[in-house]
């Protein structure tokens, strides 16, 4: 009952929110909030008792899942949060209508319900279509101001994610062939168990089908042209969702994959099939964001930049490399939902998202310059925020398993990254405010819960860097060793 | 099973998987909006079809519920909420504009089917006690690769949408030779999955017409990096 709650109640809240237009912010906050509620519950019943599951095995929880879930759970509460006066501000700062509530909460609850679902189902099927519908839940979140611009947004965001999707499934129905004829359920269980027997063939390419088509919503090079433009044009509770836990879904598949292929012993190096496009992708999103001129536009190569390190990560293929692993995607989460928090706090007081031309954000809005150097510190990998840690235990275990090259290359270019997120970052927030953009864009008041939300998501981005409570720390290690490092 | 039977279902099947292939192909090639939207329905159809053959043969009563989900979903629903919602002169007598020449795409798409026939060919040989496998395999990647091929080459929304679509049946065109029994909350969830994006893409779509003016969603190309 309680894993089959945590999908009713945003739905149940999706349709209260298209009958009561003024009553829906505050719903989807408390809907948020039982959810988080009874993640946090479900969680804590996993790493006491070992996996749960509901209604006749339909739904299933392991470590992993239960840690998507809460961070899904976490980001979704904020964000939610995060809506209520950010809608309003953006809205009166554009001089439009009021915010469109009826369009924007009940899709907002069904993008998070379709979320909770991934971790939640059992059958890879039924997971492929909850992944296919975030998509299309999401599409007009993203389209959400009807603009040219977010409309185009929208379409390549709709258009390259669904093709991913469309090539994912024919993975996904592969793999459910050779895990059926062994006769397991069709399951993550079942596809490790299977994995062993089935022809290296079949898990090969359902695995490299469902590797293009997921990567592409997880915005793996060379599919992740949607992504800057999406992450740059929805509202900021948007991108903080996509960004934060919506390419971690996709991600989430991919690494699940794992343990079936290195559990045959018909596919050598299964790995490198992590490793490759691992670092291309961080590689490439490092110089990308060298030349971005558009403060949100870098926390979305950002997100690329991190999908990258946790895919790589996965493919060095160590118990202590997926430690590492699990810590960034946990990580990642939280830091990249409090970036566009403050990038969307930042639009508000500097009325655009460019870089060049915007100066001295501590002057003219100490609060959120201060929230954008901090994110900016935090996504980067400084110390002593969560993702250092991470990706430390990243590097570290990465030369001590020998991978020199791999390991070298990734450290150039998370090096690379972390310079060119400060340098851009820090061209906005120091120095002296111009005086003729002062004058255009007066200091407006900040939108209050949109402050509260920050602060909310600034708590886990600052705590976890010293403190991580031992059964969020047990819940990270199970869930690594879920995905079999080192075997 | 009897061979002779068997020989017949395999016949037919190839019969309905060259149609298939031709209406994917038609797809690409199509000058008129209306046209494209007949050629999908064409294509659904031959879905449809398999599925019934694979299901008589294999006497898969799965197969058969995903026959009837096909056709109320994909031959009748998706036309229809396409039509309603971006607007039935989306589909007016007009021209789709294309990125490549149609001969072009023909040799892609050539070169796409050989690509299809070189990737399934391992699967093929793996695969055992399928009959219809071979056919299916190859044909269903086929399609997967004409419709992102569609994707990319058309500039209009409709049409690319129409390629997603396309690339779906193909997934199913070649699932239903080896899979003869998904799940039914599996096949429920497909049947409501499809709708809903048609749905939503359809509205997607009749917002760009609103505010661009047209829906040739690949003349939209403001958003880059710019200095």
């Amino acid at each position: 009952m309680l894993l089959a709650l945590i999908l009713i109640i945003p739905c149940a809240v999706g349709l209260g929110a298209v009958a009561s237009r003024r009553a829906a912010p505050w719903l989807t906050l408390a809907g948020a909030l039982v959810v988080l509620g009874l993640a946090i519950t479900a969680a804590l019943e996993v790493l006491y008792t070992g996996v749960l599951r509901a209604a006749f095995g339909f739904f299933t929880l392991d470590s992993l899942g239960a840690l998507y879930l809460l961070l899904v759970a976490f980001v979704g509460m904020t964000a939610a949060l995060y809506s209520i006066s950010y809608l309003t501000a953006r809205h009166r700062e554009a001089g439009e209508i009021p915010p469109r509530y009826r369009q924007y909460y009940p899709l907002f609850n069904l993008f998070i319900a379709s979320m909770l679902a991934v971790p939640l189902v059992s059958n890879l099927a039924v997971m492929w279509i909850a992944i296919e519908l975030t998509t299309i839940f999401s599409a007009f979140l993203v389209a959400y101001e009807d603009r040219a611009e977010t409309l185009e947004a929208a379409w390549k965001y709709v258009a390259l994610t669904s093709m991913g999707a469309m090539i994912a499934l024919l993975g996904i129905l592969i793999l459910y062939y050779g895990v059926h004829r062994a006769g397991e359920p069709v399951s993550w269980f079942g596809l490790v168990r299977a994995s062993s027997t089935m022809a290296p063939a079949v898990l090969l390419i359902g695995f490299v089908l469902a590797l293009v088509g997921f990567g592409a919503k997880a915005g793996l090079v060379p599919m992740h042209t949607w992504l800057p433009d999406a992450h740059s044009q929805a509202p900021a509770s948007i991108c903080a969702i996509l960004s934060g836990v919506e390419t971690s879904a996709a991600l989430y598949m991919i690494l699940r994959l794992y343990p079936a292929l290195a559990h045959n012993p018909g596919i050598a190096h299964p790995n490198i099939w992590y490793l490759v496009p691992g670092l291309i992708t961080v590689g490439t999103a490092a110089f990308l964001i060298l030349q971005v001129t558009d403060f949100k536009r870098l926390f979305a190569y950002s997100t690329i930049e991190h999908m990258g390190i946790i895919l790589t990560a996965g493919g060095l293929a160590t118990a202590a490399a997926h430690l590492g692993m699990i810590g960034q995607l946990f990580a990642h989460a939280f830091t990249k939902s409090f970036c566009f928090y403050a990038a969307g706090l930042a639009t508000l007081a500097l009325g655009s998202q460019r870089i060049q031309g915007n100066r001295g954000l501590l002057k003219r809005s100490p609060i959120v310059g201060w929230a954008l150097l901090l994110g900016a510190l935090a996504i980067a990998g400084a110390p002593p925020f969560a993702l250092f840690i991470s990706e430390f235990q990243i590097l570290r275990a990465g030369f001590s398993a020998g991978e020199y090259v791999a390991t070298g290359l990734l450290t150039v270019f998370i090096v690379l990254a972390f310079i060119a997120i400060l340098y851009q970052i820090g061209s906005i927030v120091f120095g002296e405010p111009d005086p003729e953009a002062v004058a255009a864009t007066p200091v407006q008041r900040l939108p209050v819960t949109g402050v509260l939300a920050l602060g909310i998501a600034f708590l886990p981005l600052l705590v976890f860097g010293f403190y991580l409570p031992p059964p969020l720390s047990q819940l990270i290690h199970q869930a690594a060793a879920l995905l079999g490092g080192g075997s | 099973m009897n061979p002779q039977t068997l020989e017949v279902a395999r016949a037919l099947d190839g019969f309905v998987a060259a149609i298939f292939v031709l209406a994917g192909l038609g797809i690409i090639m199509a000058r008129q909006m209306r046209g494209t939207l007949y050629l999908f329905i064409l294509h659904s159809l031959m879905l449809t079809a398999s599925a019934v053959v694979l299901s008589v043969t294999l006497g898969s009563i799965h197969l058969g519920l995903v026959a009837v989900i096909t056709f109320f979903t994909k031959v009748l629903a998706v036309p229809l909420v396409l039509v309603w919602t971006t607007g039935s002169s989306a589909y007016q007598r007009r021209e789709v504009e294309q990125v490549l020449s149609i001969p072009f795409s023909i040799l892609i798409a050539a070169g796409l089917a050989l690509v299809a026939w070189v990737v399934t060919n391992p699967l093929i040989n793996a695969i055992t006690g399928h009959p219809f496998a071979a056919i299916n395999l190859t044909t269903g990647m086929m399609a997967v690769f004409f419709g992102a091929f569609t994707v990319a080459v058309r500039r209009e929304g409709v049409a690319q949408l129409m390629g997603l679509f396309v690339m779906e049946s193909g997934a199913f065109f070649a699932s239903i030779s080896i899979v003869n029994d998904l799940t039914i909350i599996a096949e429920i969830a497909a049947a409501v999955d499809v709708p809903i994006a048609a749905l939503v893409i359809g509205l997607l779509i009749r917002n760009v017409h609103k505010v661009t003016g047209g829906t040739r969603v690949g003349n939209m190309a403001e958003l880059r990096e710019r200095r």
